[in-house]
């Protein structure tokens, strides 16, 4: 077919006689994601995708820590019995075990913070509840963890 | 090959067809109007009912023989559609897909409307925030080339295998509705839509598959999926809902780290 028989607007013979054009414009299609003014606008961002490598990564590391620290505490050298003030401040003279339970302090109280945040998420359904609730959890969270490290920190074993 | 003939009509019948192969079934209907009543309730119905016949035949016995209040979608009743998803004895099915000795026809066999979105009437629910988060994905194909092609995008059969899966959806609802983050508060964009984009972003044809990435890295995007898996047991065309989920994630993941 010589292309001589195709008009300027690319349109070919075969098809009909273009109906829109620049005095006849075609109507304008909406924007496929158009939404309404009740829906919350776009939350984007990398928030959520950290929160959810961390709860993989904290995790592996807790199963070491925590089993670990429940072998020395509970298992291992005679058992629970042997937990008195003398044997934390044994332990925590040296600096291994106060890294160790620091990072198992503050990994424990993320991973488990953030896995009730999902759980408030995907089960509070009012706006006024999920903050009441979060709000309760970030405070209990991070009390607990100011308070637990500054004891690791401020630790004294010479304390009367 | 030879045409085939009813050349037994006059022989005995099958065993098992000797009598009437027709059982009584009840359905147990979720019925709402809100014209009558602001509660919705259930209603039985008995059938007299081969149970060889599809769930989809007995809605059709009640709404034709019994009862033509009843409302319900169907077009094309092959499982190819995607309109009659519903929950049938409390699991997301096709009615068209599911037959009734398939479901335990001793018992009360109910039927609800999909969960998680608004009942218009019965079995109807409102589809509009399925579709949106459909939308909000782009499903079509996305090029950066500004000139119209010339000839056919063509695409090696590796290529294509990568992608296949997504690409059987239906778009019923029946993952959407039975996944219970989509429960809570609608706002997760759900696994239908995740699936849809899934079908574009691993599509080797198609340039915005970061684009895609980025609305599914949503507060409401891939990172509440938990999951559970309700998405692959639903899903009538056994696509793999689930594993399309994390591999959208990972390919989030991949793509910074």
């Amino acid at each position: 077919m010589s292309t001589t028989e195709s008009p300027a607007n690319g349109i070919g013979p075969v098809e009909s006689a273009p109906v829109y054009g620049v005095d006849n414009p075609a109507p304008l299609i909406e924007a496929p994601r158009r939404r309404t003014k009740k829906t919350p606008r776009s939350t984007r961002g990398n928030f959520e995708m950290a929160a959810w490598l961390f709860m993989r990564l904290s995790g592996v590391v807790l199963v070491v820590l925590v089993l670990g620290h429940l072998l020395i505490q509970l298992v291992l050298d005679g058992g629970v019995s042997k937990i008195g003030f003398a044997f934390v401040a044994g332990r925590w003279a040296s600096p291994f075990w106060q890294v160790w339970d620091l990072l198992m302090l503050w990994l424990a109280m993320l991973h488990g913070a953030n896995g009730l945040r999902t759980v408030i998420n995907d089960y509070a359904e009012r706006a006024t509840s999920r903050l009441w609730l979060k709000g309760l959890l970030y405070t209990a969270t991070v009390f607990t963890i100011l308070l637990g490290s500054l004891v690791i920190f401020t630790f004294d074993p010479n304390i009367r | 090959m030879a045409t085939p003939v009813l050349d037994k009509a006059d022989a005995a019948p099958e065993p098992g067809f000797a009598d009437s192969p027709y059982i009584t079934v009840t359905f147990r209907v979720r019925r709402f109007n809100p014209e009558v009543s602001a509660e919705a309730t259930w209603e039985d119905f008995q059938l007299e009912i081969d149970p060889k016949e599809r769930v989809l035949d007995g809605l059709h016995k009640i709404k034709w023989e019994l009862d033509g209040s009843l409302t319900f979608r169907r077009s094309c009743a092959h499982g190819i559609c995607g309109s009659d998803a519903m929950r049938i004895n409390g699991k997301n099915r096709l009615a068209c897909k599911t037959l009734i000795k398939d479901i335990n026809p001793a018992k009360p066999i109910t039927i609800e409307p999909i969960k998680g979105l608004t009942v218009l009437k019965d079995l109807v629910v409102d589809m509009e925030p399925f579709f949106q988060a459909y939308r909000d994905v782009m499903p079509f194909l996305i090029t950066n080339d500004t000139n119209e092609p010339t000839r056919e995008r063509l695409q090696s059969a590796e290529d294509r295998a990568r992608f296949d899966d997504t690409t059987k959806c239906i778009l019923c609802a029946a993952c959407t509705s039975s996944c219970p983050v989509f429960w809570n508060d609608g706002q997760y964009f759900g696994p239908a839509a995740i699936v849809n984009a899934h079908r574009f972003i691993f599509d080797s044809r198609d340039e915005a598959g970061e684009q895609r990435l980025e609305i599914l890295n949503d507060r409401d995007g891939v990172w509440r999926c938990r999951t559970t898996f309700n998405c692959t047991d639903a899903c009538p065309r056994g696509i793999e809902v689930t594993k399309a989920i994390q591999e959208v994630k990972r390919a989030l993941i991949t793509r910074r780290f």
